[in-house]
Parts: C-alpha cells; sequence; structure tokens
C-alpha cells in the first residue's frame, strides 16, 4: 500500500512536470529522445536474437537513433502492474487489460495523424471498443489471434467441429473416453469461452456478448465450467507446461494458441487446430502509450514502424498471430503469406469475440457481473465447488 | 626523524580529539553502546518487516465493493467472513490436511535416515550422507520440480518402469481411487504429496539428526541393561529425546508446504492452495483486502503450531 501511495505521488509529480498531461494528445513528432522502453509479451519484440531470421527492432534502431529495452510481462495482469509502477514509454496491451489502463488514466490518447501508415491498419479494428473510447483513440493496433481448438490427430479420426469435445464427455475416434484427456485455460476469462459455447447451443438464455453475462447467464456458464472440471485433470496456465502435457500426459484437445500448435507441430507431435462452429475467444493487442512517457517521439516513431516495416508481417510467422495491417499478409515486406495469415486465423477474424474486461456497468444488457465475480467463482470452479 | 615527530604531534592532537572523547563515552556506558549497535537491526526488523506486516493485516480489514472492483476503506470483518464461504474455507483445508499429511510422511521417512546418519555414518560414508541429504538444496527449485513432473507424467520414467515390471495394473488400481487418484500421478493430489514431501526432506532430516546427536549412546545401553527391548527403547528413550528435532523439522516442513504456491500450480488438480489464492486475488482480481485476510491464516495456524511445539521443548536447544 505505500508502495503504491509512493508511486502515486512521484507520478503525480511528474505528471505535472511533464506537459504531455493526462488529456493532451501530442501535435507533432519531433527528433527521437534516443530511447524507447516496452512492456511486451514474450517474443513479441525480437532483435535476431533469438533467431537471427526475426529481427524487427535493428534496422528502427538504425533509422531512428531510438534504442529500445524490451520488458516481457507473462500476463495481462502483470502489465497492468508495469504501467501502474511507470518508468515505461510503450505496452503491447490486450483487451482485458487496456481498458483497466485507460480507466486508470495510465495511457494517454493517440493522435492517428501522426501515424502516417495508420490508414493501412484493418478497417476492422480502427475503432475496436478495447482501445477506441468515447470517440478517442487509445493505441495502435498490433497483433491480433484466435484462442485455437488444440487437438491430438491420433485420437480424432476428423478434425473436431465443434467446442463440446472439451466441455461435456464423449467417446473420441480413438474409442476411449475424453475424460481426463482435456485441459481448459487457467484464468477466469475461461468463462467467456463457456458463455461462447452457450451463446450458441442455448440460444434462448440471451446471450449476446460473452463478455457481457446477466447474473442468469453467467451462472449457467459457471455450471458448464463444473461439468468440465470432471473432465479436465490440469488447467493449463503456462504455455510450456501445456506442451508438455501434450507429450507426455496423453491430451487429446484443448483451447489453446497458435503459439503452442505451431512449436508442438515443430516437435513432430501429432497435433492440429481448428477454430470449431461456435467462433472462439481471441486476443487483440495494443501499442499504447504511458501517460507520463519520456520519449514520446520515439514512441510514435515505433508505432509507424510498427505497420510500416517488416514487424507484421514476420511477427505473424514468429508468433502464430494475425497482422492488423492486412496488406502485410501479401506484399512481401516479411516472410508472412496469405495461406500463412488465413491458417492463423485471419479469415475467421468475426467468428472471433476479443478478449476484454468483464465490467458490472455493461453496454448490451445495462448490468453484469464484474470481472472481479469471474475471479473468486472461477476459483470455486476448479476447486470443485 | 620528520615521521617520528609528525606520529608524536599526531597523537597529541587526537588525545584532545572528538573520535577519542567518543570512545570514552562510550567505554563509560556500555548501554549507550549497545543501543548504537542495535538500533539498526532493531529499526530494520521494525518498519520493514513488522511495518509491512501491519500493512497487511490493516489490509484486511478492509473490503471490496461487489460492485466496482473497488476497495472500501472501512473497518469491516466482512472480509474474514468470506475466508468461511465454502469455496475459500475449501482452499484451507486443503493446504492444512496436505502440510499435515507432509509433515508426517516427512518425519517417517526422515528419521531412520537421520538415525543412520547421527549413529553409524563415519567418515567418507558420513562426508557422503550430508552431501546426499543438502544436494537437492544446492540445485534449482524450480527445476527439480520440472524433474518430477516428468517422472510423474502419464508417459513418464515412473510408468515405463512399471510397464517394464508388469505392474502398471497396481498404478492404475491406485489413480482410479477417490480424492487421492486422478489421471496420472502428476495430476493427482499424489503427486502434489510426492513432490512436496521430497523438496523439504532435508529440513527434516537435518533437525533430527542434530537431535539424535545429542542423545548419549550409554542411555540407550542402560535401557538394554534394563531389559528394554528394542522397541520399548524406541518408545521410552530414544522418541522422546529427539521429539525436540522432529518438532523443529516439522514446523519447517508445515510452514512451507503452508506458504508454498509453486508446486501446487505445476503439479496436482489445479486446484488452488493459500499461497495460490493469495496470488491470485492480489495479482489477478485485485482483491488485497481478501489475498491480505488469506495471508493472515498462515500466520495464525503457525502461531498456534509454534506455540505447541514451544510446550514440547522444540526450543530448549535453541
Amino acid at each position: 500500500m505505500r508502495q503504491t501511495f509512493i508511486t502515486a505521488v512521484v507520478s503525480s509529480i511528474t505528471a505535472a512536470a511533464v506537459a504531455t498531461g493526462a488529456t493532451a494528445q501530442m501535435t507533432a513528432v519531433g527528433e527521437g529522445e534516443g530511447a524507447l522502453s516496452i512492456v511486451a509479451w514474450a517474443g513479441y519484440i525480437e532483435r535476431g536474437e533469438t533467431d537471427k531470421s526475426f529481427d524487427w527492432v535493428t534496422k528502427f534502431e538504425e533509422a531512428t537513433g531510438c534504442m529500445v529495452s524490451v520488458k516481457t510481462a507473462n500476463t495481462s495482469d502483470e502489465m497492468v502492474a508495469l504501467m501502474n509502477e511507470g518508468g515505461f514509454d510503450l505496452v503491447t496491451a490486450s483487451g482485458d487489460a487496456s481498458l483497466r489502463m485507460i480507466a486508470g488514466k495510465r495511457v494517454q490518447p493517440i493522435n492517428i495523424d501522426l501515424i502516417p501508415s495508420w490508414n493501412t491498419v484493418d478497417d476492422r479494428l480502427k475503432e475496436a471498443p478495447w482501445h477506441y473510447v468515447d470517440g478517442t483513440h487509445y493505441g495502435t493496433p498490433y497483433m491480433w489471434g484466435p484462442n485455437v481448438l488444440m487437438y491430438n490427430t491420433e485420437a480424432f479420426a476428423e478434425a473436431p467441429t465443434s467446442w463440446s469435445v472439451v466441455f461435456e464427455e464423449t467417446t473420441l475416434s480413438d474409442g476411449q473416453s475424453n475424460k481426463g484427456r482435456v485441459q481448459a485455460y487457467d484464468g477466469p476469462i475461461h468463462i467467456a469461452d463457456a458463455a461462447n459455447y452457450l451463446m450458441f447451443h442455448k440460444p434462448e438464455l440471451g446471450i449476446k456478448d460473452p463478455y457481457e453475462l446477466t447474473p442468469d447467464q453467467y451462472a449457467a456458464a459457471l455450471d458448464l465450467l463444473r461439468g468440465q472440471r470432471e473432465l479436465v485433470s490440469r488447467y493449463w496456465h503456462d504455455a510450456f507446461i501445456q506442451i508438455d502435457d501434450f507429450k507426455n500426459e496423453g491430451m487429446a484437445a484443448s483451447g489453446s494458441w497458435p503459439f503452442q500448435v505451431n512449436l508442438l507441430k515443430a516437435d513432430n507431435v501429432p497435433v492440429a487446430s481448428v477454430i470449431p462452429e461456435e467462433g472462439a475467444t481471441g486476443w487483440a493487442d495494443t501499442t499504447m502509450l504511458h501517460v507520463d512517457s519520456e520519449h514520446p517521439n520515439c514512441a510514435y516513431k515505433w508505432m509507424e514502424h510498427q505497420l510500416s516495416s517488416n514487424l507484421q508481417s514476420d511477427l505473424s510467422v514468429w508468433f502464430g498471430a494475425v497482422p492488423s495491417v492486412p496488406a502485410a499478409c501479401t506484399d512481401g515486406r516479411g516472410m508472412q503469406n496469405q495461406e500463412g495469415c488465413d491458417a492463423n486465423g485471419l479469415a475467421q477474424f468475426d467468428k472471433i469475440k476479443f478478449w476484454k474486461t468483464p465490467v458490472a456497468n455493461c453496454e448490451s444488457q445495462g448490468e453484469c457481473v464484474p470481472y472481479y465475480r469471474w475471479v473468486s467463482d472461477y476459483i470455486g470452479v476448479i476447486g470443485g465447488r | 626523524m620528520s615521521m617520528a615527530q609528525t606520529s608524536d604531534s599526531f597523537s597529541q592532537t587526537r588525545s584532545e580529539g572528538i573520535g577519542t572523547r567518543l570512545s570514552d563515552t562510550l567505554w563509560r556506558r556500555p548501554g549507550l553502546l549497545l543501543i548504537l549497535l542495535l538500533l539498526p537491526p532493531v529499526l530494520w526488523l521494525g518498519i520493514i518487516y513488522l511495518g509491512s506486516l501491519f500493512a497487511l493485516l490493516l489490509q484486511s480489514f478492509f473490503s471490496i465493493d461487489h460492485f466496482t472492483g473497488l476497495v472500501n476503506y472501512e473497518f469491516t470483518l466482512k472480509t474474514y467472513a468470506e475466508l468461511f464461504t465454502p469455496a475459500n474455507f475449501d482452499i484451507i483445508l486443503r493446504t492444512v490436511t496436505m502440510a499435515a499429511i507432509c509433515t508426517l510422511a516427512s518425519a517417517v521417512i526422515a528419521f531412520p535416515i537421520a538415525y543412520y546418519a547421527a549413529r553409524y555414518a563415519r567418515g567418507r560414508w558420513r562426508a557422503v550422507f550430508y552431501l546426499g541429504i543438502m544436494m537437492p538444496l544446492w540445485s534449482s527449485y524450480l527445476v527439480k520440480i520440472y524433474a518430477w513432473k516428468l517422472i510423474l507424467a502419464k508417459e513418464g520414467i515412473l510408468t515405463w518402469a512399471l510397464e517394464g515390471l508388469h505392474l502398471n495394473w497396481l498404478l492404475d488400481a491406485y489413480l482410479s481411487l477417490p480424492v487421492v487418484g486422478g489421471n496420472s500421478l502428476s495430476v493427482s493430489p499424489t503427486g502434489t504429496f510426492i513432490v512436496f514431501v521430497y523438496v523439504w526432506m532435508p529440513f527434516m532430516i537435518l533437525p533430527i539428526q542434530a537431535a539424535l546427536e545429542r542423545v548419549p549412546p550409554s542411555m540407550l545401553e542402560a535401557s538394554g541393561d534394563l531389559g528394554a527391548r528394542p522397541a520399548q527403547t524406541f518408545r521410552h528413550v530414544l522418541f522422546p529425546l529427539a521429539l525436540p528435532g522432529i518438532v523443529a523439522g516439522s514446523i519447517f516442513t508445515f510452514s512451507l508446504t503452508l506458504g508454498d504456491y509453486i508446486i501446487p500450480q505445476i503439479i496436482g488438480t489445479s486446484r488452488l492452495f493459500i499461497g495460490q489464492a493469495v496470488y491470485q486475488h492480489q495479482g489477478i482480481a485485485g482483491n488485497i483486502p481478501l489475498a491480505a485476510a488469506f495471508a493472515v491464516v498462515p500466520i495464525v495456524i503457525m502461531g498456534f503450531y509454534l506455540w505447541g511445539a514451544k510446550r514440547m521443548g522444540a526450543f530448549n536447544a535453541l
């Protein structure tokens, strides 16, 4: 608490000192300040050190003189915590973190006129609700991707068409039950996957948005998840533990990210992935600028760089994600091509409900169950309650 | 020549210098010296350690507004009442049960090892024993847990070995048991138990060994001379004398199990333990009052535990 208080005092002093206040936005991009620090997901900012052919930092540094430093974060909550702490310029925030940071006034509005390549952004992302609030832009779209259904091709003769294989007990085509052989994500946001399933199969519940649930709809989703608890042997938290479980624990199916699917395939594990008929949840990340950023010029240069360089294309290959600039799939600026983008989910955009923080005051229903309840109830579900 | 002069004049000025007067004062009042030496560590302990502990305790008396998710800074016991909701009470019960069982099992396994190390191991063997016990403490905790994950996995080393011995029906029968079983050892409560016992074992062996080394062999001989059978000697002489060591060891294994949040995350059924609940409520939900209330639980339990341990003489050797 004391820590927070000191941080609050310090940041309010710097906020007062720095010209860029909470509501002001930049009007011109000047010379770079020589440095730029980014809070990012692991694997998001590569400078050719992990693999020589994946580098989208070196050229930026050469061109602008802004030396990039990266702080990796493992969860959305870590990202929010780091940005609250301060000292960073940019963050690659998912939708379940971005709205919290906008509400907490940790990020500043973006002047899209200062980003020449803004018009190349996918039209469907330009005013996405996870970064465009009350007519104001709070970030530049980075990457997006679906939460796919990963399955073992030895357990499934044909690709499963429904998420039911992870929600309800069935006999798989290898003759054994799916009980004990499926996994689910160990985060409260997984409740949205259950709601998404019910939205398709139980229209009488009237679910309009899996992140905006009335108490009744919410209770139905929890019931579905309680049934799932009987099938799940372990909830996955860490991508690499899930990879290990598909190798060593005989897992048959689970919600997953293209990242794990690609790594397992590269290791010759018989897995594949699909987006079933119900659609899927997904993540869409946005580069957001800290309210007290010390290097705003470099930050704007980076936001232009992220849209116009090889970043979108090569990162799409590297991470199994989809570019926010559709042209990056086809114009040969990097290694990605149309087939690759389609495989990562480009064509499925409309089937994807992107992560956002559930709030009490919701648009579609008036009053919804807030995220705070999702957390405590999901703990109960995993505990068998 | 000049050197001698300088040092002479130096000693003269020194006798009137501030340093000398200070040293004289401290000599005359030893209490002042004690205060000066103790002040920094006491301040450190008082402010950094106790201060943050009280800040934590204070948080647990606040509550979270269920509607907005913001912390409500008014005194209330509502958050403590939340600990007793079924889902939360399960977490406490699960953790305490696991800690108790792990402690018992550690004591049973550690005793013979400590006994051998204290009584029979000599020379090189003694060194080997010490090394063997201490070695697991030197390697990374995470590496050990991941290694166990591979050992216990469904397609892991243990299953492979049992298959070779045609004994996998035994493992399958065990895993089909309710409560302790699961899809494989690495996702069952038994797996969590095995890893806890393994990881905390050195903390149990070393205090027992220290206690056993202080038991004079002559007492055991006297017991035998008076006609006691080995079992009687153990029950009436050796065990009571080693008990303080066992209790001291159990403080480590019990409290470490109560607080751990990494092992149950990697090995087990994904059901939460207290440490994980604190982590999730604090980190993910921003529900600091409930996280603080959860953090108070092990403190209270350990308070009672230490009080009991003191009565059993665990601290007599300190």
